[in-house]
């Protein structure tokens, strides 16, 4: 770093004890350990972008074209634990979570900052556990990253090491969600009350509830694969009196309500992010803040939807069902709000905003094919097809990462004091949302028409939509390249940025920019809300 | 960095009791596997509950609850300033808790001894419901096991930094932190007894 503003001694990239990489990782700095969390988050994104690109490619024609079927199961696997467990569960409250919540509710760090350094200690050590497994032992596990017994229980793979890799991450997920809720309770700046709380901190507060509240049932459950595989246990081996449903029940009663803690915070971005680029406060703050905390409370009941083919009784296939549907309230509070805010607002569509709308668009297709998966009848008839390929990724790639890419347009100017391009950004956002569209948009016509997913090989009718959502991926990721080369190009030498150059209300745009070790200078009175954009100042 | 350092009592007992609840819903996923199956085996889990040792089971209950009072009475000690009594109350939770171990090793070892462990070939050809019980039974009762070893371990740390003087009168966190997890380990132990010696 060389440019003026990073020279200022003030800054977090300057004011350290120490130097080089130990400044970084031994940091208990928040903004350190946000980037850090950042950089090793987005890593693994790639990564399993790669493999991704690598599946839709073999899928691109019927029979082999790249690689073998042993290599496939691997390889849809590892894509998976990648990118659930690796980059969309950790990425979003470690790196914005850390990186702007405490700044937001005026804080000079979270409540307890070391205990934050060993969380991200704890997601590489855990990462690498799960890198090792793909090498050692019996090579990379195949079973889907669900670890459904009885095959995870008897396949010759390294499951053991990979789940032992999970709990790590899962342990430092708890932890981080514990820091959170302490911080958010114990150390709001003076006039912080809750109903002036900026969304994407409530949002990071429900989600930190949900990590506290669903992970340590993944723990259990995980540690019960590893007793069924080295102990020899048989809780869920049918012939000596166990029974395989009760892993399920166990697994998804922690990876359902995980499914909001990859979306809880992109929500709370885009809620920060529309009423900036709108002009315009946030319309019907209450209810935006209550959902999110709707959201994390229906979610942690709706399990039983991901077994409705499993064999459970038609009365519980019922009630997760309807409660499934309670979901859909909360979700669709959020995104009228949100089109409501748009509402007469004096819209500018910079980056950061494309990103944020293409998400109501993307996320809404997806949550309304959830509603398709939640209807037992329709469920029955899509289930394990592309179709929940596809909804999946429309929740989870086009809510959460384009969510993700919105904040990093968003907030990281705020940390490098530059910022990228805006056309290049625009052009990389069309070329992705355009890709994307047709990448999983073919999925779900695919699985509605039968083609199953997990599956190497399909039958010829199924090649020509196989063929247009891979030349899909490519757009997409093309897409991805423009915008990551713009954006770090921008972030290392691009044009400098003041301390407020969107016009946000929100305390991380009222101080200097990259912002001091310490935050604020004097701990802040907070007077005005989040979006009263008329009491902050803001031109 | 070089931040500020600031104490927070309440926030740090918050963080210790949101970790608390994490670990009660660790345990909480097995004791939801023990009442599936309850119902499904109820017979099995009764022939198999009849033969536990509940000598060594009550025995482990009393000593639990007696460390437990004495982590409490270090917590109340530090508070009146008495720092040789805190060692001496923390020095009898440390005695409980390997004693309480001790007495596992000997009952698991009677058992293993029979053939019962997870996986044996006894078991492997008994009822279904007789493996179940002895597997989740295996599983909760070491899970608790290593959760006395850390807390022993935590509360022999703590005993050290308050032998050093850095945990104090003025600065006992730690030490209330230290007593919360293990009453946690004795509450944990509190639900494990009677579900598997006692009302079968």
């Amino acid at each position: 770093m060389t440019t003026d503003q990073l020279t200022t001694p003030s800054s977090f990239w300057n004011d350290t004890g120490k130097t080089g990489i130990a400044s970084w990782i031994f940091s208990t700095d928040h903004k350190r350990i946000g980037l850090l969390y950042f950089y090793s988050t987005f890593g693994f994104f790639l990564v399993g972008v790669l493999l991704g690109l690598l599946l839709r490619l073999e899928l691109i024609a019927p029979g082999r074209t790249i690689m073998g079927p042993e290599t496939y199961n691997a390889t849809f696997t590892v894509h998976g634990v990648v990118m659930i467990f690796l980059f969309i569960i950790p990425g979003m409250p470690g790196a914005f979570g850390n990186l702007i919540m405490p700044i937001q509710i005026g804080a000079r760090d979270v409540a307890f900052p070391r205990l934050n350094l060993f969380s991200w200690w704890l997601y590489v050590i855990g990462a690498v556990i799960v890198l090792t497994s793909l090498f050692t032992g019996g090579g990379p596990p195949d079973t889907g990253w669900t670890f459904y017994v009885p095959f995870s229980a008897r396949t010759g793979t390294n499951v053991s090491l990979a789940v032992l890799g999970v709990f790590t991450v899962g342990f430092s997920s708890i932890l981080t969600g514990l820091n959170f809720v302490t911080t958010i309770h114990r150390l709001r700046a003076e006039g912080m009350t809750w109903g002036r709380l900026p969304l994407f901190v409530w949002s990071i507060y429900a989600t930190a509830w949900v990590q506290i509240l669903a992970t340590p049932i993944l723990g259990i459950t995980l540690v019960l694969i590893m007793a069924e595989r080295i102990l020899g246990a048989g809780l869920f081996d049918p012939g000596r009196g166990g029974d395989p449903i009760m892993y399920q029940h166990l697994f998804w009663i922690y990876s359902h309500p995980a499914v909001y803690i990859m979306i809880l915070p992109a929500m709370g971005v885009i809620s920060d992010v529309i009423p900036v680029f709108a002009r315009k406060p946030v319309f019907g703050y209450k209810m935006i803040a209550f959902s999110s905390i709707a959201i994390a409370a229906a979610g942690s009941l709706v399990w039983g939807h991901h077994m409705f083919t499993s064999g459970m009784s038609d009365t519980a296939i019922l009630v997760f069902s309807f409660l499934t549907f309670i979901v859909a309230i909360p979700s669709a509070i959020k995104v009228f709000n949100w089109v409501s805010t748009l509402y007469k607002g004096s819209i500018s569509l910079e980056a950061p905003m494309l990103f944020a709308l293409s998400f109501i668009l993307l996320f809404s297709i997806g949550g309304l094919t959830g509603l398709i998966l939640g209807a037992a009848a329709t469920n029955i008839h899509v289930h394990d097809t592309d179709f929940v390929v596809g909804h999946f990724h429309y929740v989870m790639f086009g809510g959460t990462g384009f969510a993700f890419f919105s904040a990093m347009h968003y907030w990281l100017p705020k940390f490098y004091g530059r910022k990228y391009a805006e056309k290049p950004a625009i052009v990389a956002w069309a070329l992705m949302f355009t890709g994307f569209n047709i990448l999983y948009f073919s999925m779900m016509v695919l699985g509605l028409k039968g083609m199953p997913r997990r599956y190497y090989d399909y039958l010829p009718e199924f090649a020509p939509l196989n063929l247009v959502a891979t030349i899909g991926s490519w757009i997409l990721a093309a897409g991805l390249i423009v915008m990551l080369v713009n954006l770090f190009r921008g972030l290392f030498w691009g044009e400098p940025v003041g301390s407020n150059p969107w016009g946000g209300a929100t305390l991380e745009w009222s101080i200097p920019t990259p912002p001091p070790t310490e935050n604020f200078e004097e701990e802040p009175v907070v007077t005005h809300g989040p979006y009263d954009y008329t009491k902050a100042g803001v031109p | 960095m070089n931040h500020v350092a600031h104490k927070d009592y309440a926030g740090a007992k918050l963080g210790m009791w949101l970790f608390l609840f994490t670990e009660l819903l660790l345990f909480g996923g097995l004791f939801l596997l023990y009442s599936a199956y309850l119902s499904r085996y109820p017979h099995e889990f009764a022939a198999a509950g009849r033969d536990m040792h509940v000598g060594f089971g009550t025995l482990n209950t009393v000593i639990l609850i007696t460390s437990s009072l004495l982590a409490a009475m270090a917590v109340t000690a530090i508070q009146r300033n008495e720092r040789r009594n805190v060692l001496f109350f923390l020095g009898g939770t440390l005695l409980c808790a390997i004693t309480f171990l001790f007495n596992k090793y000997l009952e698991w070892s009677a058992e293993i001894g029979n053939g019962i462990y997870p996986g044996s070939p006894r078991l492997i050809k008994g009822p279904p419901g007789e493996s179940v019980f002895y597997s989740l039974y295996y599983l909760t009762v070491g899970l608790h096991g290593l959760h006395v070893l850390i807390g022993g371990t935590l509360l022999a740390v703590v005993a050290v930094r308050v032998k050093r003087g850095t945990v104090h009168a003025g600065d006992f966190v730690l030490l209330e932190n230290g007593a919360l997890y293990w009453h946690l380990v004795d509450l944990v132990w509190i639900f494990i007894f009677p579900l598997y010696y006692l009302i079968l």
